[in-house]
């Protein structure tokens, strides 16, 4: 229990309209990047919520920092957290807001300029936050969530709004975190995002957990399947015959063949290309990556 | 404690609504204070409603607060305004999550942004005490009043008491506006009902019958800040008003700590 940052055991919330979060059950280790995903309306924000002590379960319960839910005075000095997107006055200063918190919380009022300097915002600290752009907002929310210099960080599609170059910065500002020993716990409908920075993964759907573990577990549990081009079309055509012929499913998608079966047997399938007369221009081995896995095991179309 | 109060402050104090608010305090402090004065000697009345108030009257050591006390209601309504748009905001803005997020105990917040609000609704009174008073005491001479009683002992003792009933009377009218906001979660819903409330509706009903104007809230409030009426006794207004918002606050605490945060 030490080495968990959250704990849901039975976790569940239930509105007038149904279950929005049904018997949660997962982990998250300490240190490590968890990914939060599930497609929208699957419960993920009211999970979030009720971490924070924002919403209170109907039913089950979870510890944060190997405290419980029930007392969160006990955790949220040591967690930072942006909900739902960034939410401040408008009327005041990205600087000011920032100091309102600062002040609430007890933490001391120059890590507020360092903050901005961190996110990016360090020249526009001034300036109204009803100015900012959604960026700006975005990065003026990671900030405001990194003033405790928190154990467990919670964002709620932190990269929402951002440019290629902010999601570039945030990933690498999340990794560094968890490098020093933060864990993050983040939700994101970017999921190649979530792929490059996850070490664990939990998979929300309707409510229900679907995954919950090492994103490497997730991806292992997937059927591989090997790229494959030939110079023609009817190359492809006799490519996914040979699988065939060898047990394996096969299809022509955007015009490659996607043949399913273990990395081992790509070397089978350049053989057996070789001697029915095919130059193959490309073979590739390949796990499913966390889109195509989402979508498999959430239901969702792509 | 101490924390949420500080915070409260940096935002009540920001030039928008600082300005803004203590503007309104001058004008209507400056508005009813001159009034009373230039218009001594009107058929119309110089005071609350067409009363009339006298040269005698205003020589009186509580001639120095008659303006002061008139304009209370006004600072009440300045008040409800002001807390409930502060309690209302933290809901439209989605603020209320940070707030809770880094001050889970939701019954110390909402104490230290009513102890906030209420040295905001100090600062508004003792400021317009200072101006109406000083408006008070410059037209006097021109409208032949003695100003020889106003600040002797009697004087000074009637300038303290009506800073208290005014304040009490503003921060009762204050946390009515407070409840609203917390039942309304919009600054808008919460000022228009509360103000056509205190402002017309209790006007109507007490033009139909006039005796529920003792049971009124916005009418105790005002009979506070002027220290009593001829119909309502002082005593009375102070009791029911504290009963009311006795009331409010245990519907704002209830509500405040039970209710999920879900915007």
């Amino acid at each position: 229990m030490q080495n968990l940052a959250i704990s849901a055991s039975d976790l569940s919330k239930k509105y007038d309209s149904g279950m929005a979060v049904a018997h949660a059950n997962f982990e998250v280790p300490r240190g490590k990047v968890c990914g939060f995903v599930g497609p929208n309306g699957a419960g993920k924000t009211t999970t979030i919520r009720m971490l924070l002590g924002l919403i209170s379960p109907t039913g089950g319960s979870a510890q944060i920092l190997g405290e419980s839910i029930d007392n969160p005075e006990k955790y949220l000095p040591r967690v930072g957290a942006m909900i739902e997107g960034p939410a401040f006055y408008p009327a005041l200063s990205g600087a000011e807001n920032l100091r309102v918190l600062a002040t609430l919380g007890g933490f001391p009022q120059d890590r507020v300029q360092e903050l901005l300097v961190k996110v990016g915002l360090g020249d526009r600290g001034k300036s109204k936050f009803k100015t900012y752009s959604l960026g700006m907002k975005q990065r003026l929310g990671i900030a405001a969530a990194l003033l405790p210099n928190p154990e467990l960080l919670i964002l709620d599609e932190p990269t929402n709004g951002l440019d290629p170059e902010g999601i570039q910065e945030i990933r690498q500002l999340l990794r560094t975190l968890a490098d020093n020993g933060t864990t993050v716990f983040v939700s994101s409908h970017l999921l190649s995002e979530l792929e490059l920075i996850s070490d664990y993964l939990v998979m929300l759907r309707k409510g229900e957990v679907v995954f919950a573990g090492p994103i490497q577990e997730l991806f292992l549990q997937q059927q591989p399947f090997i790229l494959a081009q030939g110079t023609t079309t009817a190359d492809l055509e006799k490519i996914v015959e040979i699988a065939r012929a060898d047990g394996h499913k096969g299809t022509i998608r955007d015009g490659v063949a996607h043949i399913e079966g273990p990395q081992e047997w790509a070397g089978v399938l350049n053989k057996k290309a070789f001697e029915a007369g095919i130059t193959l221009t490309q073979l590739a081995p390949q796990l499913p990556n966390l889109e195509e896995t989402f979508f498999e095991m959430t239901g969702e179309k792509k | 404690m101490i924390r949420i109060i500080k915070a409260e402050w940096r935002k009540l104090r920001r030039p928008t609504l600082l300005l803004g608010t203590l503007g309104a305090v001058v004008f209507f402090s400056g508005l009813v204070s001159s009034l009373l004065f230039l218009l001594l000697d009107s058929p119309q009345g110089n005071g609350d409603r067409g009363v009339v108030i006298t040269r005698e009257m205003l020589s009186l050591p509580t001639g120095a607060t008659q303006a002061f006390s008139s304009v209370g209601g006004l600072l009440g309504i300045i008040a409800l305004c002001v807390f409930a748009a502060q309690t209302a905001q933290e809901y439209t803005y989605g603020t209320l999550r940070n707030i809770l997020v880094r001050q889970p105990g939701r019954v110390r917040v909402l104490a230290g942004k009513l102890v906030a609000m209420k040295l905001f609704a100090i600062l508004m009174v003792a400021i317009s005490a200072v101006l109406s008073i000083g408006i008070s005491f410059a037209l006097a001479g021109g409208k032949n009043v003695s100003t020889e009683l106003w600040f002797n002992g009697d004087g000074q003792a009637a300038i303290a008491r009506t800073f208290i009933n005014v304040l009490i009377s503003v921060i009762c009218f204050g946390i009515v506006g407070m409840v609203l906001g917390l039942l309304l979660r919009s600054p808008i819903s919460a000022i228009s009902i509360g103000v056509l409330w205190l402002l017309i509706i209790e006007n109507i009903v007490g033009a139909v019958k006039s005796s529920t104007l003792n049971w009124l809230p916005g009418s105790q409030f005002s009979t506070i800040a002027a220290g009593g009426s001829e119909s309502i006794s002082y005593t009375h207004a102070l009791s029911l008003s504290a009963a009311y918002v006795f009331v409010g606050s245990l519907i704002a605490v209830v509500l405040f700590t039970r209710r999920d945060v879900a915007n």
